[in-house]
């Protein structure tokens, strides 16, 4: 009889029809879900990484110091001198990576509120707009907004200049927009429909469902996949230099060429390197421990 | 057994309803008086999970017409008008469906204060007393995921009580739960109902059914084969199909 009972449910349409299978397929989906957020990346910075690069480092200054002939002042030197400047470009790619990002998570919210719309053209308009960005290589994207944005506008006799950073940005901020919209759309069609038709049940219409039961669930599964995004974008900041912002790839290769020994190559790209990791790696972790925590609790 | 009046509360007229192409009520009839107890038993698959679910609707249906105290539930289209309708009938579910964001005391609360707009103080104080009620008084504190299967089904229903509804429907809540625990749900009930609320429970307990229920309603196949006073429907039931589906349970 309890036999029975339990398997009445799922002879009615509605969720749950094998309940054995359902941890499994939670876990499955949750794992989709993360690596579709990150951009179908499921790749992630691990401490080894670090050695690695760091290994790869002491070689590149071990061929810069031998190959450096006498006269020539030693790698540690070279490297502490354009460290300023290699700085001050870094500073460029936080800006651009936490702009973008904020850019692209406040437009991204809305795209993925539209995508689950009761209003057909909305739906559907936002899906072909997420589909759209999130499939465009990041490049071709900036170098759409590099191009095709004038270098100033004109409001009301005003001229506002639009440096080339900007326009980065919003390159960048373009395909975030659309991961983000993935990882909303995504985050709320997992919450099971049982809290929708339980909060329809006691009377909330979509909007206090929503606001109220859905999304505050939705916020745990969403924060390591946006991380990760973060992560991703971060490095994708360099791309910028292909387009001519001084971010710190743009001074690295500044640095090179002013100090015209090609020997200093692999020490210092691999010195960005470090940069880069040394700023990714505390956010992948954190990612990681989030993720086992909130899997535990849901 | 029940404070009963003659008038009916719930009134279900040839009610038919479908899910792609697979007919799943066909013409299913039931009144239930205020303050009634009604009790719809049956095997898997027959209906009974919709029909609770077309009262309040949560499932729209194809064809008849459903009555609950001043709505016409077949004649609702808007959220606006159904919404009306839910404030007056509470369901409550096998799997709980409690939010597990919030604590047992925040999830009796919450649609009092943001759907009945209701003094969030006074909503306090009788969500806490409803949960002493459900004698579950200490736990007000504690996420649903802390609480046993029967202790988050007492929650829900203390959380569909905080709506005052006049209609209860109980969807197998019971059928999840572990047999110790069935029982505390159980005492939950029966209470309710000595109260004089009206209940519709859809149940596999033929013990409590017999002990609680005005009529128990047999259904097969998405209609009901025999209604009855639980004492002729499980003594003396009259028809060939509900004597087979007792003579397996029982």
């Amino acid at each position: 009889m309890s036999d029975d009972a339990r398997v009445s449910g799922s002879v009615l349409p509605g969720p749950a029809p094998w309940p054995v299978l359902l941890p499994a397929a939670a876990i499955l989906t949750h794992e989709a879900m993360s690596a579709r957020g990150a951009g179908a990346s499921t790749w992630r910075l691990e401490r080894e990484h670090g050695f690695a690069l760091l290994a790869v480092f002491l070689l590149g200054c071990g061929i810069a110091q031998a190959q450096s002939g006498a006269g020539y002042p030693s790698i540690v030197e070279t490297l502490w001198k354009w460290t300023p400047l290699l700085a001050r470009g870094f500073v460029f790619n936080l800006a651009i990576s936490v702009l973008a990002m904020a850019v692209g998570t406040i437009a991204g919210f809305f795209l993925g509120f539209a995508q689950i719309s009761l209003l057909l053209p909305v739906k559907r308009g936002a899906w072909l707009t997420t589909h759209f960005f999130r499939n465009a290589p990041w490049l071709v994207l900036l170098f759409y907004c590099m191009f095709l944005l004038p270098f100033q506008v004109t409001i009301l006799g005003v001229r506002i200049p639009i440096p080339d950073w900007t326009k980065a940005t919003l390159g960048l901020a373009l395909p975030v927009m659309a991961n983000v919209s993935e990882i909303v759309r995504g985050a709320i069609q997992s919450i099971p429909t049982a809290q929708w038709e339980s909060a329809a049940s006691l009377a909330f219409n979509r909007r206090q469902t929503l606001w109220r039961i859905i999304v505050p669930q939705c916020v745990k599964r969403m924060l390591p996949p946006w991380m990760n995004l973060y992560a991703i974008l971060t490095m994708a900041t360099v791309l910028a230099s292909i387009v001519g912002v001084s971010e710190m790839m743009t001074q690295t290769q500044r640095a090179l060429s002013a100090e015209s020994r090609p020997g200093l190559l692999l020490a210092f790209y691999s010195y960005v390197l470090i940069w880069f990791f040394a700023y990714c790696y505390p956010i992948a972790r954190l990612t990681v421990r989030l993720e086992s925590r909130y899997a535990v609790n849901q | 057994m029940t404070p009963t009046s003659a008038e009916p509360i719930v009134e279900l007229n040839d009610v038919h309803q479908s899910f792609g192409g697979t007919d799943v009520l066909k013409g299913v009839s039931m009144q239930v008086r205020k303050g009634g107890v009604v009790c719809i038993i049956g095997p898997s698959g027959s209906g009974k999970s919709t029909l609770l679910r077309c009262i309040n609707g949560l499932v729209p249906i194809k064809r008849g017409s459903i009555r609950v105290a001043k709505f016409d539930v077949h004649l609702l289209r808007t959220d606006a008008q159904k919404i009306a309708l839910r404030k007056d009938v509470s369901i409550v579910f096998q799997q709980y469906n409690l939010f597990p964001h919030k604590t047992a005391l925040e999830n009796i609360m919450m649609a009092p204060i943001h759907v009945l707009n209701e003094n969030a103080v006074e909503v306090r104080e009788r969500a806490l007393a409803l949960l002493a009620k459900v004698r579950l008084a200490e736990k007000r504190d504690a996420y649903p995921g802390e609480l046993s299967g029967g202790q988050q089904q007492r929650v829900a229903i203390a959380r569909s009580l905080a709506m005052r509804p006049e209609v209860m429907l109980f969807d197998e809540v019971t059928a999840a739960l572990d047999p110790e625990t069935v029982k505390e749900v159980l005492n939950t009930i029966r209470e309710l109902a000595a109260e004089g609320m009206t209940c519709i429970l859809v149940t596999h307990e033929m013990r409590f059914a017999r002990e609680i229920a005005d009529d128990v309603h047999f259904t097969d196949g998405g209609t009901i084969v025999e209604s009855a006073p639980p004492s002729e429907l499980f003594d003396h039931p009259q028809k060939e199909r509900t004597r087979a589906f007792l003579s397996q349970i029982l």
